[in-house]
């Protein structure tokens, strides 16, 4: 659950906090700081505490992850499959989640591909050159980490709405963008932009430039270099940012929310969808389609913990 | 093919790394780049290979404009310090990349590809590791992977910035005299940049020594070590005393004593004797023009080692002397000391 919108979102949306669960969206840690304590002392060398604080200090964790974390997600199963699994399956045959889903679906392979491309592109020129305002654009890009997403949907609503920056050319153009495909779009590619980027800056900055320099002076074009030389040394890195990305678009509610209108089977999204149908006290519904945003988040965990293991192994110890 | 460098400049902010640096390379040399770090040499490296460029001057590769292209048309093998393998590559395709990423139009066959590299990685003796990745090769294997990745393009010249700088001494020398006697074999035009005067002095057929962006000296190993044209070109080659003198008039004072020495046409002024610590000569007290009291006497292989306190007033200059074990040296022994081969360079600060 990201700690933004749930700070931010009113005491009616909070509501809808416990079928959205969405676990796993929180900003990735930097890549340096996780990988840091793995190559220290390992834990078996630093048995300093005596037994029984050692045993209060592991109870205390995991009873705090068990209630916290452990709990609300059996919540969400057992819920969604109270009536049996045939009210499950109906719950998700409905149109109305249908069309959610597939929106969702479709926000999510949009902003995914385009973080993808700007993402690698704003990593490549922050890891690969010197330039001035080089400091300007890391902090911008983590900009959508320090905004509040309801705050993030509201610029768009201010830019793109009828009384907006564009809002007047827009209408006279007949183009829509707000309560639209494209206004979910955006606001969520503003939300998710700095996973890819984050993901992949420390690892290009540790690799440096002498590979791509090595593979110019052996003849390759700039196009032959990426590809063959920056791409696969970057791959786990990227599918990791691409994994956090989807798991955040996929589960974002508060810029979502602003922007989309909440027209039924048109402009609601999954995470939208189970607050409406929560509010309508249809308690199987809103859990069924909770219960995927739920796998799609223990899905995403595992993965991710698959490519860390990947990214680690593919640190090559350097000899100088 | 022959290279030839002219009036260099590059600049990194207010920093000059090369200040007006010429340079003529010919076919089939193997010259070195030696200076001190900071004194330009891989960036003139990088330059002529055209991974930098300049903020002035020409660069001619075979009489050719090559800041006319990019580094991936000039054609030159070049082997970095830390490798730069292609980590997620196996040996044989870090070897065939050059080969593979050619012009459709040129590229050759995957037989020939194959029968070249398999050529290449038995030309540097390591063909049994073609499977391997980089993360599995020791340094010295990397490096001769490096360059064997190099010379898949067949390069019309061959760059190699500090290619033995990550080794350690042991690999370090076995390498050096295989890569001589590879050039021998394969004869292309290679400069190579280090800041290890031993290992240019044994390697190269000439030697650029270069200091703060400029070139100091050009010439053969012999010709740096026993005629260097520039003070510093003394002090960094081969192990020197140096002791501050004042010429006036052809002869040559230390701290107001006269060294009997001929001033051998140095400008009057505040100057600076060099002598190599073996050209030194240890004579009973008296009879030399200089006297100090050994400190301490360290004997290993055919010499000994003395430290030597001139008596100069304090006692406060102390130098080292590389003397033969025909006479055993005492501490606390007062004796005469005497430059058999010195060159005074006037004091530039």
């Amino acid at each position: 659950m990201s700690t933004q919108s749930s700070v931010v979102t009113s005491a009616t949306e909070l509501r809808a906090y416990a079928p959205t669960a969405d676990l796993t969206v929180s900003p990735p840690p930097s890549r340096i700081e996780r990988a840091r304590p793995r190559t220290g002392t390992s834990p078996d060398n630093l048995r300093t505490e005596p037994g029984p604080v050692r045993f209060i200090i592991i109870t205390l964790a995991v009873t705090f992850l068990s209630v916290f974390v452990v709990l609300p997600l059996v919540v969400v199963f057992a819920s969604a499959f109270s009536k049996g699994i045939g009210a499950y399956l109906a719950a998700l045959g409905e149109p109305e989640a249908l069309a959610a889903i597939k929106l969702t679906l479709l926000v999510a392979a949009i902003s995914v591909t385009l973080n993808l491309v700007f993402g690698v592109i704003a990593a490549w020129a922050i890891a690969k050159f010197d330039f001035t305002g080089k400091t300007f654009l890391i902090t911008l890009i983590d900009l959508p980490f320090s905004v509040s997403p309801v705050i993030s949907g509201l610029v768009f609503v201010l830019l793109f709405g009828a009384q907006g920056f564009f809002g007047t050319w827009l209408q006279a153009h007949d183009i829509h963008i707000l309560f639209a495909v494209p206004g979910i779009a955006l606001a969520t590619i503003f939300v998710t932009f700095p996973f890819v980027a984050r993901a992949l800056i420390p690892l290009m900055q540790e690799q440096g430039t002498q590979e791509e320099e090595a593979a110019i002076s052996l003849g390759a074009s700039g196009l032959q270099t990426f590809f063959r030389v920056t791409l696969p040394n970057i791959k786990w890195g990227l599918l990791y940012g691409v994994l956090l990305c989807n798991a955040r678009a996929m589960g974002e509610f508060g810029a979502v929310s602003v922007v989309s209108g909440h027209i039924r089977g048109e402009t609601n999204t999954m995470p939208l969808l189970v607050e409406i149908l929560y509010n309508e006290y249809q308690f199987v519904a809103s859990f069924a389609i909770a219960s995927l945003l739920a796998m799609l988040a223990l899905i995403t965990l595992v993965v991710k913990t698959v490519l860390e293991r990947r990214l680690d192994e593919g640190q090559e110890p350097r000899d100088h | 093919m022959t290279i030839e460098v002219k009036n260099i400049v590059k600049k990194f902010g207010s920093f000059a790394a090369l200040d007006n640096v010429d340079l003529k390379v010919d076919q089939g040399e193997l010259l070195a780049l030696l200076g001190p770090s900071g004194s330009g040499k891989t960036t003139l490296l990088r330059i002529i290979a055209g991974l930098d460029w300049p903020d002035a001057g020409e660069v001619l590769i075979d009489d050719e404009d090559a800041l006319a292209r990019g580094a991936s048309e000039r054609h030159v093998g070049f082997v970095f310090q830390h490798y730069a393998l292609f980590r997620h590559m196996t040996v044989f395709e870090n070897v065939a990349f050059g080969l593979r990423v050619q012009p459709r139009a040129i590229r050759k066959d995957e037989a020939t590809i194959r029968a070249r590299v398999k050529e290449l990685l038995d030309l540097v003796q390591l063909d049994w590791l073609s499977d391997r990745y980089p993360s599995q090769l020791s340094g010295g294997q990397r490096q001769r992977i490096a360059l064997a990745r190099a010379l898949a393009i067949e390069p019309r010249i061959l760059l190699l910035d500090e290619p033995f700088g990550a080794l350690d001494a042991k690999v370090r020398k076995e390498l050096r005299q295989w890569l001589r006697s590879l050039h021998s074999e394969i004869h292309v035009t290679s400069i190579f940049v280090t800041h290890d005067q031993e290992e240019a002095l044994e390697v190269a057929n000439r030697v650029v020594v270069m200091d703060k962006g400029r070139i100091e000296q050009i010439g053969t190993p012999g010709e740096v070590y026993d005629h260097p044209a520039t003070a510093f070109v003394h002090g960094f080659i081969g192990e020197s005393i140096v002791l501050p003198v004042d010429v006036s008039g052809g002869s040559v004072r230390l701290g107001g004593r006269p060294l009997n020495i001929a001033a051998n046409g140095a400008a009057s002024g505040a100057s600076k004797l060099f002598v190599r610590r073996h050209d030194m000569h240890i004579g009973p007290a008296g009879s030399g023009s200089l006297e100090g009291a050994v400190r301490h006497v360290r004997s290993f292989g055919p010499i000994q080692r003395a430290e030597v306190a001139l008596s100069d007033g304090e006692g406060k200059t102390v130098i080292e002397i590389d003397a033969p074990r025909d006479r055993e040296l005492q501490a606390g022994e007062i004796v005469s000391l005497q430059p058999r081969r010195y060159r005074i360079f006037a004091a530039q600060d």
